[in-house]
């Protein structure tokens, strides 16, 4: 861990109604990297990342312990505001979510509740979030058409604009493609190849593959444990542990 | 032995038809006859002309206005106070003992007959807080009686919001009042309409509540402190004591015409609003 991290995460504990979630987690994430997460599920992976952007205040009988800090600074407090929080970490959730309204609504919701009411300011916000999130070429004459009309994979994609709509710095990819085809996988990909140059990514996936491709950086969760973290690369080709090894050869899942 | 399936379902399907058209059919009739009595009375001069001799002759302008204002002051006082309630219980509160005796305490009033509303309306806002028989009486009155269903309906609406707009919501960096008015309402707002539909055809159609509280004037109701009376209970004074049965089926047929027009205005402003959404 070093103080280049854009995230740091330090003996991280989280028991949800006495269940022992995360075990004492130590992490860096990098700026400007995508970190992939991977482990089978129930193993905390998710949590981790609720926990970055206080989504996990919604739960009941929540217990954290030890910090997490993003440019240096404690986000657990209870004087965070957690709304310009949830602003600097963007999150895309596993199923894709579109509002009820029409696409430019869905992208222009958090400016506007930010304070941008200028037309025209939305409709570049708009259009720009659009075309980082590789969707602008397919719905660029159908912008006040409804989100919810779109295919899975372009309403994924929506998510994403939204998310970068907001200006965050950090974007949580939650199993962003868990509901996805090949294609639109590969799309969501390639914006986060061209998105990690502004932003730093945390990207959640139950597929390994996925993690080979997509991440720089992985760590394997299992059980609420960190086995093992660094280079994506260095842990494909030459795992530290054993079970991380059986994992990525899917011995187990 | 065992009925084939196929057979069961085909049966069910059909006495399932049946009942359906029974119930509509049953509506229909009422509507028919009411027309039909009713229709030979109705003209121009029937809606825009004051009655004279007790009803006998001339029209009901002053109830059409009676019944207009009295369900749109009640609306004003329950629809905030109601979708608030709604509003507390289902994005505010956890449920606890107290949220669940709260939700039986609004249970229990939408079972109570509305004569009893009636008397404790002409307890209290006529006599107790001196506001006689007058609009007001009666607005305050129907506002009691009709906030728990506006409450029910408002709360079941609410909740069948998908959970996960809210998360998105938050997830943008909205606050808990935000979500509220810019994800959850627009959402339930059909669900919520139905419930105002409900408690205006119950306002509408109320007799006893009303005549107990807004009283029975035959006079155009200016202020808020004047006695009036509405198209149902001048309906029921003129069948109850053999005044007009004519003009009684006429002004039914009034009523019952304009709880369609309010409900077809209603959910068509409805569908262009969110039309836009779905």
């Amino acid at each position: 861990m070093t103080a280049l991290d854009k995230i740091q995460i330090r003996g991280l504990k989280l028991r949800i109604g006495g269940n022992e979630v995360l075990k004492g987690i130590d992490l860096g994430i990098r700026r400007n990297a995508v970190t992939g997460f991977m482990g089978p599920s129930g193993s905390g992976k998710s949590s981790l990342i609720s926990i970055m952007n206080r989504m996990i205040d919604f739960e009941e009988n929540v217990e954290i312990s030890g910090d997490v800090l993003i440019n240096g600074k404690s986000i657990l407090g209870r004087d965070v505001n957690v709304t310009s929080l949830r602003r600097m970490v963007g999150t895309v959730f596993a199923v894709p979510l579109p509002l009820p309204r029409s696409i430019f609504e869905n992208i222009a919701y958090g400016p506007l509740l930010k304070g941008t009411t200028d037309r025209d300011e939305l409709h570049e916000i708009v259009v720009e979030s659009l075309k980082k999130a590789v969707l602008f070429e397919e719905v660029r004459d159908r912008l006040h058409t409804s989100g919810m009309k779109l295919s899975g994979g372009q309403q994924q994609r929506l998510c994403l604009a939204r998310t970068l709509a907001l200006k965050p710095e950090i974007i949580l990819l939650d199993e962003p493609c868990s509901g996805l085809d090949p294609i639109s996988t590969a799309k969501i990909e390639e914006a986060l190849f061209e998105l990690k140059k502004e932003y730093t990514i945390v990207l959640v996936s139950n597929n390994t593959k996925q993690i080979a491709r997509a991440t720089d950086h992985a760590a394997f969760f299992l059980m609420g444990e960190l086995l093992e973290s660094g280079a994506t690369s260095a842990m494909f080709t030459n795992p530290v542990n054993q079970r991380t090894s059986d994992y990525i050869e899917g011995k187990f899942g | 032995m065992r009925i084939n399936p196929r057979l069961v379902d085909r049966w069910s399907g059909w006495s399932l038809n049946v009942l359906t058209w029974f119930a509509v059919g049953i509506l229909a009739v009422i509507v028919v006859i009411i027309f039909v009595k009713g229709i030979a009375n109705v003209d121009l001069g029937f809606i825009l002309k004051y009655p004279e001799d007790m009803g006998r002759h001339g029209g009901i302008f002053p109830s059409i206005i009676g019944t207009l204002l009295l369900v749109a002051l009640s609306l004003v006082f329950a629809t905030p106070l109601g979708i608030g309630t709604a509003i507390f219980l289902t994005e505010y509160t956890k449920e606890t003992r107290f949220t669940t005796i709260l939700r039986f305490g609004v249970e229990s009033l939408a079972g109570i007959p509305s004569i009893i509303y009636g008397l404790f309306g002409f307890i209290f806002f006529v006599i107790k807080l001196d506001m006689g028989w007058s609009l007001i009486s009666g607005a305050l009155t129907m506002t009691i009686m009709i906030l728990p269903t506006i409450i029910r309906t408002a709360e079941e609406a609410i909740k069948s919001v998908p959970r996960n707009f809210r998360m998105v919501s938050f997830s943008l960096g909205a606050t808990r009042w935000e979500t509220t008015i810019r994800v959850v309402l627009p959402s339930a707002a059909p669900g919520i309409l139905t419930g105002i539909m409900l408690s205006v055809g119950r306002a509408v159609g109320e007799t006893a509540a009303v005549i107990f509280t807004m009283g029975s004037s035959l006079r155009l109701p200016t202020s808020l402190m004047d006695s009036g009376r509405t198209m149902a209970v001048h309906f029921y004074i003129l069948a109850r004591e053999g005044i007009s049965m004519g003009n009684a089926y006429a002004t039914a047929l009034v009523l019952v015409a304009s709880i369609l027009g309010i409900n077809i205005l209603a959910y068509y402003i409805m569908n262009r609003v969110i039309s836009r959404y779905s």
